[in-house]
């Protein structure tokens, strides 16, 4: 199977709660109380509670890994914080993960993550960089390794 | 008190090693919203090809959190933990951290930068497992934020 720069392989959405929040930092040892406390959060100059950057940074990659589908392995993640998810205590935040194809090689796929949230662009040069390589066409593929 | 750049040549001692266990990478699958069965049945991750559960991509996270409390700790430093916001992060993986491996970081400072009135530091943390081989390499940018802003 052949890709193309530019091709949309996955979107997905995710809505994030505070128990969402609560969850992350119990896994990750986190415990920043900006995550769970709007007092901590607002007496630093925040709007209120925020999502863990982490956490961000880890569900939006799990689209990538589906779909991958065990073809090959991440080499190589990496995301800049551009801007807070805050998540309302009633509401909470959603946030949406478009993958699309920023590069094919013979040595690696690259794949590029825009994430957003109310709108608004939450990680910059989000990228992936995974082993499976699909650069040619099936039919250019000598039979070994179709 | 600046940041030090001096931190660059300091030498910190590799952490404690961390056991990776089935349940802790079950509670972190289920925390980034993973749908990998691999994360979750031994059975599923066996047939892939692995000796246990894996991890999900950014787990190492979880091992690099006791550097970063070193880098936070160190004497000196000019660090001050209110005023740290985390600006990058990025992984280089060898190969994914299944559960039973008894992984080892190291933390070592690669730059120290002033940028108008804040620090920006990079700590890289090598991750290696309990013979010795490379797994990931987890790196964090951070921004001190000088006194007045």
């Amino acid at each position: 199977m052949s890709i193309a720069v530019g091709e949309v392989i996955a979107e997905r959405t995710v809505h994030l709660t505070r128990d969402s929040l609560v969850r992350y930092a119990g896994a990750s040892g986190d415990f920043n109380p900006i995550h769970y406390r709007d007092d901590v959060a607002e007496s630093v100059g925040l709007p209120g509670v925020l999502a863990h950057g982490m956490l961000t940074m880890g569900l939006a990659v799990q689209p990538v890994v589906e779909w991958l589908d065990g073809r090959g392995n991440i080499l190589e993640y990496r995301v800049r914080f551009t801007r807070p998810v805050p998540v309302d205590a009633a509401t909470g935040a959603t946030v949406t993960v478009v993958a699309t194809i920023g590069e094919v090689n013979p040595e690696y796929t690259r794949i590029d993550l825009t994430v957003s949230s109310g709108g608004v662009t939450v990680l910059g040069k989000a990228q992936v960089r995974v082993s499976y390589v699909a650069l040619l066409s099936d039919a250019e593929l000598p039979d070994a390794v179709v | 008190m600046p940041v030090d750049p001096e931190l660059t040549s300091r030498v910190f001692p590799s952490v404690a090693p961390y056991l990776v266990g089935r349940e802790r990478i079950r509670e972190f699958a289920r925390a980034v919203f993973s749908t990998d069965s691999r994360n979750f049945d031994v059975a599923a991750a066996s047939a892939a090809g692995f000796e246990d559960l894996v991890a999900p991509p950014t787990f190492a996270v979880v091992v690099q959190e006791a550097t970063l409390a070193q880098l936070l700790a160190a004497p000196n430093s000019g660090i001050d933990f209110a005023r740290v916001v985390h600006g990058e992060q990025g992984f280089t993986s060898s190969r994914p951290i299944v559960a039973g491996d008894e992984l080892t970081a190291t933390l070592s400072v690669t730059s120290v930068k002033s940028l108008g009135g804040n620090a920006m530091l990079t700590a890289q943390s090598t991750i290696v497992d309990q013979h010795g081989s490379h797994v990931v390499t987890a790196t964090s940018t951070l921004v001190v934020r000088g006194d007045d802003s």
